[in-house]
């Protein structure tokens, strides 16, 4: 391991000029449940290392106007016992997901949304392109757990589950630097690589993920996630959907798949399929064939085009409140 | 001379208690002390650097800078020019250094130049591997030809597959170990056989076997793949050597952990059977071929138990594969012989329309204990309410699926070598003495049992001393020989050192030494408590001396004496609820019945059979080594996606252990390894029966069920 400096501000007006130009320079260090894995695999070997967890003002959740404003080093236990959440099950359920008590009480929410790919080929050092002697590693490797959507040269599945529900429920992802702040939708947070050098999020070396902001929670909102085991494990595929309603059918309907592609995955057709009907086990199932219509499974992973099919049946069903 | 045979069953007054295990608090609380967690002053750290190429020549190495690093103490060459390495994660160089960070730094800085060789590591697709795989002969009983071609017969066909699973031993392979300049070893390692490594040891260093002293007091997993001091011990040594006898401490990370320090052979293979309508099977006909690595491959032995099935033919093929080396893996090749015969079976069993239990029943005069796994199977059944809850396959609605199936095990487990020391002290005190190990099972605490009740004393009076060379030789914890071996060889001692009490408080008691007992702390005449003396009183007469009386389990004699034998069988049935749209597999229950002979300690017993059961789970729904064709390598080796069960997905696990006067009168037997056998091949079944149709490949991954059900080639 490279040695690093160790910075720990108590402000983000101190923190955000430790930070460098380049990912190189500095890395930031929430809880550390993946940046310790990345530094001892020699995955990222940054100069510094700038500890975000003392800095009050990424703590907290608290109301934010009709919505709801949660600090980027709340951590997925505290995010859990907020009452201010309780409206937004697709975001909590998300959170649950992630069963290990230590890495709930470790993990935060800013860490979960910028927490590196997990793909196996990208982890041993092949990038995110994974590319080994001219051959495409994801393509023709291993590819189980890997993308079935997407046309890039990037098949990895974004990491974070909380992604699918900001995207779901409209959040906005505020990051600053020292030339200021500004806000990204969460549509928009998390990006396919486009060659090896690019990342998946749309951030900038030099900036910290501050906040999430919630809109006001008009919606039924719901994830359900495919998991083989209740141990901590990552979901095979998940679905994340957010609901207004008019009167008992949908006004509109945001379906966001999980574990699926590089970023959340919005299945617009399947959502749009959705308005001025109501939600049965016959509607909901229609959705989610429909959001995997797009699906182009890689050569071992086609069983997953029918987890996230189910889970958007699922994830329907449970906002909606049917049993099926 | 002593009469070492077990008192009576109703008698036992410690054995057959369930008592918990002595060192538990000790574990639970974090006080236990394994040699991982030693450090010593002075320590040095080492590392291994691992081939990353699964086949290549190593054309040069250059170890220079990394000699030069700051804080390196010796650097080690081992794979040297010219070594072709036969898998990825094989130990190439070595170095240690004041702190591991240095150790991996100067370690990266070792620059190594290969020839990158072709290489092979999946095995599942026989055609793909012919390169590979070398045949060993046709086997044929009876006439199988014939049988085949008999009218009113019942064929069944299928192709199966059992993965190489990894040891994940929790607390890695290593050691820490100093060479001083007298020529002294001492070796701290994580080993299954503290005293046959002490010659492992001395050979490997040319070092004479007095001079290497042996200590571990716990030691976290071995499951069989902890019995040698493995190159980095060896290594290990030579770079405490050099540094002028520093110790030095090498534990493997959890990457190599995964890749080098043991797997479980996989198995595949194509069966045929075919049996009468009334159930009764005629034949058995099947190629198989497994993997171990670069040497082959162990050949499982089918038909798993029911070895008696009239017309047979087996082809067996070994493959060779660029992948890592096979360790002993709790019950070596029986699992995969399990899941290959009871999961055909179960297959034969839903073409014949008829239920499982009873195609197991009606078969049973095909295994060399019949009586045994009839009454186990149906024991097993009841316990799991089969004929009220077992579906037929297929017919089934809904989402969500229950299914049962069945695996069976048969073990060895008689008592390995072992000699104990039992020295009684003029103040009361008892030690016994066995350079013997526990891994974690109860050994301490049965050895307890046993010498309190041969003594009458309580297990707090006992002092348990194991895990050093300084004790009396005892076996290898392999195979499941410790508990007959060490339970053996504690009664022989602790009774010899009895008779010499005896011997010296007779007089006293006004009797001849074989009139005298020992009960509830007292010597006393036969059966006359009014003329008697405390144990200590009695132990007081010793004046200046102690006693120190050895005994052994010799096992070739050990069948004659009773203490201990082998051979038990055992059944498993297994409840699932399988999500049919997303191929999420749950257990509900896992039932397991088990002969083991004479139980010391029901507890201990029973958390065997707990602990093979989380084992079976883990193995039948998620474990699998995961090998990357192009790169060659393991894709897996963490604790991320190479999956274990957690506690919530483990179910209810039921244990019934045959405890009776039958069973009893057997001696001891071991009992680690049968557990583990037959649960991966119940639980396979009991999915197949839920979902419908078979699925082929363990582990029962939503893939690999999804694919079954879609008619999708894993
Ligand atoms: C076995 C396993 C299973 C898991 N399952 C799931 C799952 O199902 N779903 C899921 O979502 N997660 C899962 N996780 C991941 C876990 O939730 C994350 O590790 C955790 O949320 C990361 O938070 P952290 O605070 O520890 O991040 P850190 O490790 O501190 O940081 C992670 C990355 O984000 C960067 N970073 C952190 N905070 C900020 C910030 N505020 N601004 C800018 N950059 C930042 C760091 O520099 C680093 O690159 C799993 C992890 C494991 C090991």
């Amino acid at each position: 391991m490279q040695p690093f400096e160790y910075a720990s501000p108590k402000t983000l007006k101190e923190a955000l000029p430790l930070l460098g130009s380049s990912w190189a320079d500095a890395a930031v260090l929430a809880g550390g449940t993946d940046l310790l894995s990345l530094m001892k695999e020699g995955v990222v070997n940054p100069k510094r290392v700038v500890n975000i967890k003392d800095i009050a003002e990424l703590k907290g959740v608290a109301k934010a106007g009709s919505g709801v404003r949660i600090g980027a080093a709340v951590t997925l236990d505290e995010l859990l016992s907020s009452p201010l959440l309780r409206a937004y099950p697709a975001l909590t359920e998300a959170a649950r997901g992630v069963s290990g008590a230590q890495m709930r009480n470790m993990g935060t929410v800013g860490g979960d949304l910028c927490q590196r790919p997990r793909c196996w080929y990208f982890r041993a050092g092949f990038g995110l392109i994974a590319k080994h002697e001219g051959k495409d590693l994801v393509a023709d490797g291993d590819n189980r757990y890997h993308a079935i959507f997407g046309d890039g040269p990037a098949r990895f599945v974004s990491a974070s589950s909380f992604g699918p529900a900001l995207v779901a429920l409209g959040a906005k992802i505020k990051v600053a630097s020292v030339s200021g702040t500004r806000e990204v939708d969460a549509a928009k947070f998390f990006v396919a690589p486009a060659s090896a050098d690019a990342r998946e999020a749309a951030i900038q070396p030099n900036e910290i993920v501050t906040e999430v902001v919630l809109p006001g929670a008009a919606t039924k909102n719901a994830t359900y996630e495919v998991r083989q085991k209740d141990a901590l494990d990552w979901p095979l595929a998940t679905a994340s959907v957010a609901l207004t309603m008019k009167g008992a059918s949908v006004g509109s309907a945001m379906i966001v798949l999980g574990h699926v592609a590089p970023t959340p995955y919005v299945a617009s057709d399947a959502g749009s399929s959705l308005a001025g009907k109501t939600i049965t086990a016959a509607s909901a199932e229609a959705a989610g064939k429909a959001a995997v219509a797009g699906a182009k499974p890689l050569s071992m992973n086609a069983y997953k085009v029918q987890l996230a099919s189910t889970a958007v049946k699922r994830a329907l069903l449970a906002a909606a409140g049917v049993k099926a | 001379m002593a009469e070492y045979k077990w008192p009576e069953m109703s008698k036992r007054k410690v054995m057959g208690r369930p008592f918990t295990r002595l060192d538990g608090v000790e574990k639970a609380a974090g006080r236990a002390r394994y040699n991982s967690d030693l450090n010593k002053p002075g320590m040095l750290h080492a590392v291994m650097v691992g081939c990353p190429h699964a086949h290549a020549k190593v054309h040069s190495i250059d170890v220079s800078a990394a000699e030069s690093h700051p804080g390196v103490a010796a650097v080690r060459v081992m794979a040297p020019a010219g070594t072709e390495v036969q898998w990825a994660g094989y130990e190439v160089a070595a170095v240690a250094a004041t702190t591991e960070i240095a150790a991996r730094d100067a370690a990266a800085k070792i620059r190594i130049d290969y020839e990158v060789l072709p290489h092979i590591v999946n095995e599942a697709d026989l055609k793909k591997v012919q390169s590979r795989a070398k045949a060993a002969g046709e086997q044929i009983e009876g006439d199988p030809d014939q049988a085949v071609k008999e009218s009113g017969i019942v064929v069944s066909e299928g192709t199966y597959g059992i993965p190489t699973l990894q040891h994940s031993c929790l607390e890695s392979h290593g050691n820490v170990v100093a060479w001083t300049p007298d020529n002294k070893v001492e070796f701290n390692p994580s080993t299954q056989s503290v005293t046959s490594i002490r010659a492992d040891v001395a050979r490997a260093l040319n070092v004479p076997a007095a001079n290497v002293h042996v200590h571990q007091d716990h030691i976290g997993g071995g499951f069989g793949s902890k019995f040698q001091p493995d190159r980095w011990g060896v290594e290990s040594a030579q770079m405490s050597k050099t540094a002028g006898g520093k110790p030095v401490k090498v534990f493997l990370d959890r990457s190599m952990e995964q890749v080098i320090a043991g797997c479980r052979p996989s198995g595949f293979a194509t069966v045929k059977m075919a049996a009468k309508k009334d159930g009764s099977i005629t034949l058995w006909d099947s190629q198989s071929w497994a993997s171990g690595g670069i040497g082959g491959g162990g050949s499982p032995p089918i038909p798993y138990v029911f070895t008696k099935i009239p017309n047979q033919r087996k082809l067996h093929s070994a493959i060779s594969l660029n992948t890592a080396p096979i360790r002993a893996w709790r019950a070596p090749n029986h699992q995969q012989a399990s899941y290959l015969t009871c999961a055909p079976m179960e297959d034969l069993a839903a073409k014949l329309s008829m239920d499982p239990l009873d195609l197991f029943l009606k078969n049973v005069q095909l295994t060399p204990r019949a009586d045994t796994y009839e009454r186990q199977l149906k024991k097993a059944a009841e316990l799991a309410d089969w004929k009220k809850l077992w579906k037929p396959r297929g017919s089934q609605t809904g989402s969500l699926r229950r299914g049962l199936g069945i695996g069976v095990n048969t073990w060895g487990g008689a008592g390995h070598d072992s000699t104990c020391r039992c020295n009684i002290h003029a103040d009361g005190t008892v030690e016994v003495e066995l350079g013997s190990q526990d891994l974690g099972t109860g050994t301490r605490t049965i050895i307890s049992q046993v010498a309190a009740e041969s003594l009458g004393l309580h297990l707090s009076d006992i002092k348990v001393k194991i895990g050093d060379t300084n004790y009396p030789p005892s076996g290898t914890s392999g195979g499941s020989t410790t508990v007959g071996g060490v339970s053996s060889s504690t009664r022989k001692a602790t009774l010899n050192a009895l008779d010499k009490l005896f011997g010296e408080v007779a007089g006293a008691l006004g009797s001849q030494p074989d009139q005298l007992e020992a009960v509830d702390g007292k010597i006393q005449v036969k059966g006359t408590p009014s003329k008697s003396l405390t144990w200590k009183a009695a132990c007081q007469k010793l004046g200046v001396k102690s006693i120190s009386e050895t005994g052994s389990n010799v096992p070739k004699e050990a069948a004659k004496e009773g203490l201990n034998t082998g051979g038990v069988g055992g059944v498993q049935i297994a409840d699932v609820t399988v999500d049919m749209e997303t191929g999420v597999a749950k257990m509900n229950r896992l039932i397991a019945v088990q002969d083991i002979g004479l139980v010391i300690n029901p507890r201990t017993a029973e958390s065997q059979v707990f602990g093979a059961c989380i084992m079976s789970i883990c193995g039948a729904l998620m474990e699998e080594r995961i090998m990357d064709d192009i790169t060659g390598r393991m894709l897996n080796a963490d604790m991320e996606y190479y999956k274990l069960a957690g506690i919530k997905d483990i179910g209810e696990i039921i244990v019934h252990i045959e405890i009776d006067e039958q069973n009893d009168k057997r001696g001891v037997i071991g009992l680690g390894e049968p557990p583990a056998v037959g649960g991966i091949a119940a639980i396979s079944n009991a999915v197949s029966n839920a979902v419908g149709v078979r699925v082929p490949t363990v582990p029962m991954t939503p893939m690999h069920i999804l694919n079954a059900l879609n008619g999708r080639k894993s």
